[in-house]
């Protein structure tokens, strides 16, 4: 990209944060942080409302933590994964797919892609953090876990497996981001493509937790790993959409060309995967309806039971169908239509991430052998401790990237 | 040998009468004394299947993977629901008021002439091929090499629950006084290693209903109720592949 398309002040900021980083220079932090209090009124009222709300969560787990798991949260020994499980999966979703997508211009060179590279490798960072802090609140024993996944590893576990690989793909984002922030663009495409490297494998061995479990016919099969490949990247562009939108509203500025033609492109990938995405969703459903009479009972669930709600209006019409008209509609040109239709994806993804968490447990196990105690379908319902880790780790996400915003400026990178 | 073929639900059709006494011999000899392959399914199924894990009958020595090879043999009919089983099980074991390691199914079959309702104990399968084991990351469940036995190791447990997803019998439950996943172990630590022979509710049961030995071993209850002719034998959920030791027949 030529020099002169560049916003001199951009160039003068990018500037300035290098050599912060290079020299550490007392008054430059210092006007830095002047900088950062400048911020506008609405800034920090946003800042404190998320800061509240991990805060409360915080509290609130820790009480959960104190009366033991069993009576916080609702899961039970037939449905034991529920939301915090599928919130935790939706915020890796979201993680892997910002880092594919902003690999796409990091570390495969395409311009047009390059100008979200740093805010989405920050959100990528910040999302995993998110998905951790979620997990550690789920997981019985999470300490012993940092002790046994090391001593006493059993490399036939996908878990095992997924944990240890996201673990690397934490530590090469943020060192990708590093790299990003002090100017070194080299280093940060191979730590790019490490973190990408560990992250689709830590990604597919998150799908196939699921699609190995042979006793569960609703997840059984190579289906989940791909899937979630699949729809992590559609979360990745619905988010780089999202907070790229957002980051610039925070910061009260407008985007510049180079910007808006990298969410242009963003905004027909995500159409395209969109696509992909239904897709998934109308086989699965399709061959889910000729299946063995578990996963049937499931489908029909979805379809017409209990969670036809979640499937039709947030799944479908909020997740899939409205998004995709408003993108097409948008030409990748508007960008309020733009938000609306990322916004509208977030919710229904997440949603998406609950319902194949939960409905792949409600078939009872012996459901086949027609005794009474199984002879309808399990209930679960998120307990309010339950809720409020999840709204726990939205804020984090929160807090995080409106620090972000202002601690590295908007984001902004030299274009090359 | 045909892989792919095989599919449990065909077999469901098959009546045990329509095998021959030759038929029924021919599978007594090679598969029923290896629980791998007898844990195909029924006896109908493990006949169909016994091509597709023995390339020939010799291969079918008179070999059991473990030693001994613990087992339960549940004479379905037999079971009143008396729950004595239930109540020895959780004196013995510790077991709390919201967990539970075995308990008893009711199914109402109405047209049934006289009795109207079955009863099927249920507990953990010490599976051969155990789905909990493979999906723990950190083994702290396991399938002890010796007597076969999936054990838990208490103190690695992390409380992912992937066990209990994994586990095709829904035999798994959070302790929280052990601060871990628990579930039958065949009674091992209380009874089996304490010189008892019989587990707490195989000792409690009343009527016969379940029955507890080593099946590697001719002269155990276990062996002769499994090698009788007549009777078919069946396990649950067999389609999962994950290899019950626990077994189903009635009589
Ligand atoms: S029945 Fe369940 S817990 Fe027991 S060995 Fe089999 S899979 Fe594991
Ligand atoms: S809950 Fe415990 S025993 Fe079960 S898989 Fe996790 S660590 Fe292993």
């Amino acid at each position: 990209m030529p020099e002169d398309v560049k916003p001199v002040k951009v160039s003068e900021i990018v500037k300035d944060v290098t050599r912060s980083f290079d020299s550490s220079v007392a008054t430059t932090w210092y006007s830095n942080l002047m900088e950062f209090l400048s911020g506008s009124k609405s800034f920090y009222v946003l800042l404190i409302i998320s800061g509240i709300m991990v805060f409360i969560s915080a509290m609130s787990s820790a009480n959960a933590i104190n009366m033991g798991y069993r009576h916080a949260y609702g899961v039970t020994r037939e449905v034991a994964w529920g939301i915090l499980i599928s919130t935790y999966i939706f915020f890796v979703v979201t993680s892997t797919g910002l880092c594919i997508v902003s690999s796409i211009g990091h570390v495969f060179g395409i311009k047009d892609f390059m100008p979200i590279a740093k805010r989405t490798v920050f959100l990528a960072v910040v999302t995993i953090m998110a998905g951790f802090t979620v997990i550690f609140l789920d997981i019985e024993n999470p300490f012993r876990m940092a002790i046994y996944n090391a001593i006493s590893p059993n490399l036939t576990s996908n878990i095992w497996w997924m944990g240890t690989l996201y673990g690397a793909y934490m530590f090469f984002m943020i060192v990708e981001f590093i790299f990003l922030l002090i100017g070194s663009h080299k280093y940060a495409m191979y730590s790019g493509l490490l973190g990408l490297i560990s992250g689709i494998a830590a990604h597919s061995n998150l799908g196939a937790i699921f699609g190995m479990l042979h006793g569960r016919e609703y997840w059984y099969g190579p289906y989940m790993p791909i899937y979630f490949i699949a729809s992590a990247m559609a979360s990745g562009c619905a988010a780089i959409i999202f907070f790229t939108y957002l980051g610039y509203k925070v910061n009260n500025e407008m985007m510049d060309k180079p910007m808006e033609r990298s969410l242009e492109a963003v905004g027909k990938l995500c159409t395209l995967l969109l696509t992909v995405i239904m897709f998934f969703a109308t086989w699965k459903i399709i061959t889910g309806l000729v299946a063995a009479s578990g996963k049937v009972e499931a489908i029909k669930a979805m379809l017409a039971g209990p969670y036809s709600l979640n499937f039709w209006l947030f799944e479908v019409l909020i997740g899939m169908v409205i998004p995709f008209i408003l993108l097409l509609r948008s030409k990748g040109k508007n960008i309020n239509m733009m938000f609306t239709a990322s916004l509208l994806m977030i919710i229904g993804i997440f949603i998406m991430r609950y319902d194949l968490v939960v409905v792949g447990q409600i078939v009872p196990l012996y459901h086949d052998l027609g005794v009474n105690e199984y002879s309808s379908l399990h209930k679960y319902t998120p307990s309010f401790y339950e809720i409020m880790v999840v709204l726990g780790g939205m804020g984090v996400v929160a807090t995080s990237f409106l620090l972000g915003e202002r601690v590295f400026k908007g984001h902004k990178s030299e274009i090359h | 040998m045909k892989h792919g073929k095989f599919n449990p639900d065909d077999l469901k059709e098959e009546k045990s009468n329509s095998l021959s006494i030759i038929e029924r011999r021919e599978f007594l000899r090679i598969g029923l004394v290896i629980t791998g392959v007898f844990a195909g399914g029924t006896i109908l199924s493990a006949i169909s299947n016994i091509n597709k894990v023995f390339a020939s009958t010799e291969e079918v020595a008179e070999k059991y993977p473990y030693k001994p090879h613990y087992s339960m043999v549940i004479r379905q009919n037999l079971c009143i629901d008396c729950e004595r089983c239930l109540e020895a099980c959780i004196i013995t074991n510790d077991v709390p008021e919201y967990g539970y390691r075995t308990a008893i199914l009711q199914r109402d079959v109405p047209d049934a002439i006289g009795q109207k309702r079955e009863f099927i104990p249920v507990l953990c399968n010490q599976c051969n091929n155990p789905p909990c084991v493979r999906a723990c990351p950190v083994k702290a469940t396991y399938k002890d090499k010796q007597h076969g036995i999936v054990m838990m190791n208490y103190d690695k447990c992390i409380g992912c629950k992937v066990c209990v997803m994994a586990c095709p019998y829904n035999a798994r439950y959070f302790n929280e006084e052990k601060h871990s996943i628990d579930k039958c172990n065949f009674c091992i630590d209380t009874r089996l290693s304490k010189g008892e022979k019989l587990t707490a509710c195989t000792a409690a049961c009343p009527t016969g209903a379940r029955n507890f030995g080593d099946l590697s071993n001719p002269d155990s209850e276990v062996y002769k109720l499994v090698h009788q002719i007549e009777k078919p034998v069946w396990v649950l959920r067999p389609e999962v592949g994950a290899k019950p030791n626990v077994f189903y027949m009635k009589g």
